[in-house]
């Protein structure tokens, strides 16, 4: 398959860098999972570590912390995109550790 | 879903889109394609691109393996909806459903006793197992993977469907994205191996 990796980098230059309905600052928080303020810190970790237990109150208090749908919305797809780059590179740096030694 | 916005913010155009695919399919429009159809600049543009290379670009990898790995992927996550969607998707690529069950029931082991045809596969399927629950894997977790005869590339592929999976299954869950009926999942699983994730 073509270079995913390249493909990769521009989904999350789109989602840090690009127009959006919540700050940049916002976004590069929720991909990172660290410094936002409760109740958003608690949603982003919940979607990075165990997003089946996500809840519709969990949704409800971020709306009710005073964000927009969208801002959720933009908050929710960066941290889930953070959290599974974290793993993907990762796990490219074990397979080059790897490769290097075979 | 848990977002209004991603039941009924669309635009016009895709909102005759999913009129035309209710037509069509005789089912309810699945939440995944709201999603992407959601603000696609956004997130589903680019997401969809990487997806598609994934799961139907060239690969040394079946697109049945490929399915299984992305519902292996959703399994560990607990991510009901993508479980049951590639599992599906898988079933039909093989065109053999007890295969793909032997592995999601054994998925702890998966059964490392099997054919040894199997064996690269289900090392692979092991490997990103634990990146996905573990959040991390080592370079002896890839030399488990090698010695089976993976190439570099082969593995390098099987991470690009993971990261696609672990992305689209948190969103499937953050969201809440309905359970389609068996029906419904069958459908979607006969257009995803035929039309791919574009």
């Amino acid at each position: 398959m073509s270079d995913i990796r390249e493909s990769h980098k521009a989904l999350v230059r789109r989602i840090l860098q690009g127009a959006g309905e919540a700050s940049p600052a916002e976004r590069l928080a929720a991909f990172n999972d660290e410094g936002l303020p409760e109740p958003l810190q608690s949603l982003v970790d919940k979607v990075s570590a165990d997003a089946y237990r996500v809840t519709q109150e969990d949704i409800n208090s971020a709306i009710g912390s005073g964000l927009r749908e969208d801002q959720v919305f933009e908050i929710v797809v960066c941290a889930a995109i953070g959290q599974a780059s974290r793993q993907y590179e990762t796990a490219f740096a074990a397979l080059d550790a790897a490769s290097e030694r075979t | 879903m848990r977002l209004q916005i991603l039941d009924s913010g669309h635009g016009l155009g895709t909102k005759m889109l999913f009129v035309l695919i209710r037509i069509a399919s005789r089912q309810p429009v699945l939440d995944v394609i709201k999603l992407v159809k959601y603000r696609p600049d956004f997130y589903g543009g680019p997401m969809s691109k990487i997806t598609h290379e994934a799961m139907r670009g060239p690969s040394a990898w079946s697109v049945g393996d490929r399915e299984m790995m992305a519902a292996f992927v959703a399994r560990t996550n607990h991510c009901e909806f993508c479980t049951k969607a590639h599992s599906a998707v898988a079933k039909q690529a093989y065109g053999d459903a007890d295969k793909v069950s032997a592995l999601l029931s054994n998925f702890d082991q998966c059964d490392m006793n099997a054919p040894d045809e199997d064996e690269k596969l289900r090392a692979t399927l092991l490997m990103l197992s634990k990146l996905t629950r573990e959040q991390s894997v080592n370079a002896d977790d890839i030399r488990v993977v090698m010695a089976t005869g993976a190439s570099r590339q082969q593995i390098e592929d099987a991470l690009a469907v993971c990261f696609s999976f672990n992305v689209i299954g948190r969103l499937a869950d953050a969201f809440g994205f309905a359970i389609p009926a068996p029906e419904a999942i069958e459908a979607g699983a006969k257009y995803l191996l035929a039309r791919g994730y574009r």
